[in-house]
């Protein structure tokens, strides 16, 4: 059978860490898909053609999760035995949680008011919480290797991208209502 | 008259090096076919020189029409004549809106619905497969032989249900397809291999029934849909309608048959096409119940009372774009897909919204049948490998369970790149629970009676154990076409459950049994001859492929396995010499199971190549 036990990171030659060279996962991805994508291999034999799309699958995986700085961070905490999603341990910090709070009233009152811009800022705020988280998240996963300490600020990157999804909701039906 | 035949250079002569491989634009208004030749794509026209097939099937007393011939019964045989049947594939009755808009007699199926003909009840997928089989004539006069493989074009909006039922409509019709295409992204081909253009487009396809918007991204010889969005209930057709409306309105009649209804809707298209390039268009004409009709439509009051049609289309534009997180100034060209974007009020609008004037060079109605051929004839192995690109597609709705509550759990997000596998887990509700229904839906709702269901199954024989337990992995995978099919397991025993998503609507065994009765009865079609043909393409597609596998990779192989490999090579080069179906067939079958293990060998193998940063083709230039 196809070796799938290679870590996302080894699937694409890359080394196992946070920090991420974009363009290079960008271009082993390519790479891969060049070889295994079904198309590829519309003429093969029966096993090529599964195998292709077992192996395009599987490539299309590790890529969706090394893309995104949270999935990323949560695949690299698994690898060391941490699962960052565990329902057991949600705990976040108390002014933390009050600060999302307070972002999602002060969204919903510039959606009240129709005022897209003070949306904008609400969004760009959030946006700069979650880079200072993934500085971090550096900090803490490459340099200093606490994986078990970077679970707090996974879960809060998390929790900024639920935020972030629904202040993009509001900002696309609110969008979607003002006449262009 | 014998004609002589002159080869590309470099490219062989002998009939079979170069395989049969054509493209299929399946419209709501118009089909057409399209091959390769000489390395350009071109459209088949039909004995007249006519490239499109109007997608019209009339069912006669002396049989089935298709087409031209079909289309001169719009008027005096409207319920026979089945017309934009592409809007009804995999659709309930409650999906087509008010049934008065159309002439036919619904009949709610089996998860699809159903229309009475004087042939009997007909299924969308076998009115589809009617004028797939002409096509399919017409392509196999053309090449001179069998299909090898088709690429056949779905609007990129299309779900599971609707996708599986085209693929349903193709062998039906005979046709051996390689991949369901996405049309937006069909078109991208026609015109980045001409342009070979890099950067960010967005395709606005505006066909007879179905609107679609997908924003991709060209470089280096990778086409990547980012998203797609659209709306699978508007099209041309809606226009027209738009204007047999404001014909009753305007001309007071009473309420009309279907011949007349079916006459003013004529009309009122050669009113709608007469208006691009026209500033008003007459209508004028006499109907069954005596009333006579003389308006004159101006181009002003067309764009008045379709404005809200062309708004309509803006706001996927604006959801494409944003689910791409892209702007407008990221776009850097418009194609333009399908004959409604021939009105002008449309590209005014398209060009307005990105603020530049979209591409018309190549003409809207051929350009996907035109893209789907390039695919096709890659596909099936007619293009040197030096030449890539690689298309990877998404899915256009998200895919999920239906959970507690009604409420839907996504499993696959909408424009996840395919193929894909997700797995996800569930556990049981009650104590001693032994069984779990699941219900599989498509759509961005949150509540399950809002998304189309797919499929349903049962897991069954879960040991009884306390509520919550149980860890049930149910696992999505979708394929290059966009197909589902989903796998439940239980995880500590083991009990496992599947279900390839034939969705709800699944023909009945009595209906197969018909259809292929019916096949039977189409004289042209020696079905013994054709399966045994089919299977000797297959038998040869298997041992090229095969042996291309050992002259690159016969190294990964021990002695015994390759021993074993020539020898189930040799026993399907000796079925393919004989006439005997089924022998050949279970020869090919032996051939597939050898060369598993060695195909993941050979699959590692390529992996590991890519990574190093090179083509297989060019690691064996090395070893030379």
């Amino acid at each position: 059978m196809l070796d799938f036990s290679r870590n996302h990171f080894d699937l694409f030659g890359l080394p196992a860490q946070f920090r991420l060279d974009a363009a290079a996962l960008d271009a082993a991805y390519r790479r891969l898909q060049g070889e295994v994508h079904p198309d590829r291999h519309a003429s093969g034999t029966d096993a090529d053609r599964r195998l292709a799309l077992q192996a395009s699958a599987r490539v299309n995986e590790a890529y969706q999760a090394l893309r995104e700085p949270i999935t990323r961070a949560e695949y690299l905490l698994s690898l060391h035995g941490i699962d960052a999603r565990d329902e057991s341990d949600t705990q976040l910090p108390i002014d933390f949680l009050e600060r999302q709070l307070e972002r999602r009233e002060q969204a919903s009152d510039a959606v009240d008011a129709h005022d897209s811009p003070a949306l904008r800022v609400v969004i760009d705020e959030l946006r700069g919480e979650a880079l200072e988280l993934e500085d971090r998240l550096r900090a803490c996963l490459d340099d200093r290797h606490a994986y078990a300490e970077a679970r707090v600020p996974v879960r809060e990157l998390r929790f900024l991208h639920k935020v972030g999804e629904d202040l993009r909701a509001l900002e696309a039906t609110l969008d979607e209502t003002v006449p262009d | 008259m014998a004609l002589f035949q002159i080869s590309e250079p470099g490219e062989s002569p002998l009939p079979h090096a170069r395989k049969r491989a054509i493209g299929i634009d399946l419209g709501t208004t118009h089909s057409l076919v399209a091959t390769v030749r000489n390395g350009t794509p071109v459209v088949l026209p039909d004995e007249q020189g006519r490239p499109l097939l109007p997608s019209i099937v009339h069912y006669a007393d002396a049989g089935v029409r298709v087409g031209y011939p079909a289309m001169a019964h719009q008027a005096d045989d409207p319920r026979n004549t089945i017309v934009s049947v592409k809007r009804f594939m995999g659709r309930g009755v409650a999906d087509v809106g008010d049934p008065r808009r159309f002439p036919y007699r619904f009949v709610e199926g089996e998860g699809m619905l159903r229309m009475e003909t004087r042939a009997g009840v007909r299924s969308p997928v076998e009115v589809s497969a009617e004028i797939l089989r002409a096509l399919r004539m017409r392509a196999e006069g053309a090449l001179e032989g069998p299909i090898d493989g088709a690429v056949i074009t779905v609007p990129a909006y299309f779900d599971d249900a609707q996708r599986q039922a085209t693929k349903d409509a193709a062998s039906l019709a005979g046709l051996p397809v390689l991949r369901l295409l996405n049309e937006p992204t069909a078109a991208a081909l026609a015109y980045g291999l001409d342009n070979a253009s890099e950067g960010v487009y967005a395709i606005y396809d505006l066909g007879g029934g179905t609107f679609d918007i997908s924003i991709l991204r060209l470089t280096k010889g990778v086409f990547e849909v980012l998203s797609t969005n659209g709306d699978s209930a508007l099209g041309g057709d809606d226009f027209d309608h738009r204007v047999f409306c404001w014909i009753l309105e305007h001309a007071g009649l009473p309420p009309l048959g279907p011949v007349d209804t079916r006459r003013l809707m004529i009309k009122a298209r050669e009113a709608k096409e007469m208006l691009t390039g026209h500033d008003a268009a007459p209508i004028v004409t006499t109907l069954a119940t005596g009333d006579s009709v003389n308006l004159t439509l101006a181009v002003e009051t067309f764009t008045d009372i379709t404005r809200t049609l062309v708004q309509k289309t803006l706001q996927p534009v604006r959801r494409a774009l944003r689910d791409a997180r892209l702007t407008i100034d990221d776009v850097k060209g418009v194609v333009l897909v399908g004959g409604a974007t021939r009105m002008p009020q449309i590209r005014r609008a398209v060009g307005e919204l990105f603020g530049q004037p979209p591409l018309v060079n190549l003409n809207p109605d051929e350009v996907v049948a035109l893209g789907a051929a390039v695919q096709a004839d890659k596909l099936v192995g007619n293009r040197a490998s030096g030449d890539d690109w690689l298309l990877l597609d998404v899915i256009p709705l998200s895919l999920g369970l239906e959970t507690m509550g009604g409420l839907t759990e996504k499993v696959v997000p909408r424009n996840s790149t395919i193929p894909i596998a997700r797995t996800q887990e569930f556990t049981t509700f009650k104590d001693g629970q032994t069984a779990m229904a699941i219900h599989v839906v498509q759509g961005e709702r949150e509540k399950v009676a809002d998304c189309r269901s797919l499929a349903r199954f049962e897991l069954r024989g879960i040991p009884p154990m306390a509520a919550g337990a149980a860890r049930i992995a149910v696992t999505f995978s979708v394929d290059a076409d966009g197909l589902l099919s989903v796998t439940a397991r239980e995880r500590t025993t083991g009990v496992q459950a599947a279900v390839t998503v034939k969705p709800s609507y699944g023909l009945t065994d009595g209906e197969i049994a018909r259809m292929l009765q019916d096949s039977f009865t189409h004289a042209a079609d020696d079905m013994t001859a054709r399966a045994l043909a089919e299977a000797q393409v297959e038998a040869d597609r298997v041992t090229a492929a095969t042996e291309a596998a050992l002259a690159q990779d016969a190294d990964l192989l021990a002695g015994d396995e390759a021993r074993a490999i020539e020898a189930a090579l040799a026993a399907v080069r000796q079925a393919r010499g004989g006439t005997d179906r089924a022998a050949l067939a279970a020869a090919v079958e032996r051939l597939n199971h050898a060369t598993d293990a060695f195909a993941a060998r050979r699959m590692d193998r390529n992996i590991a190549r890519a990574l190093a940063g090179r083509r297989v083709d060019s690691v064996l230039e090395g070893e030379r």
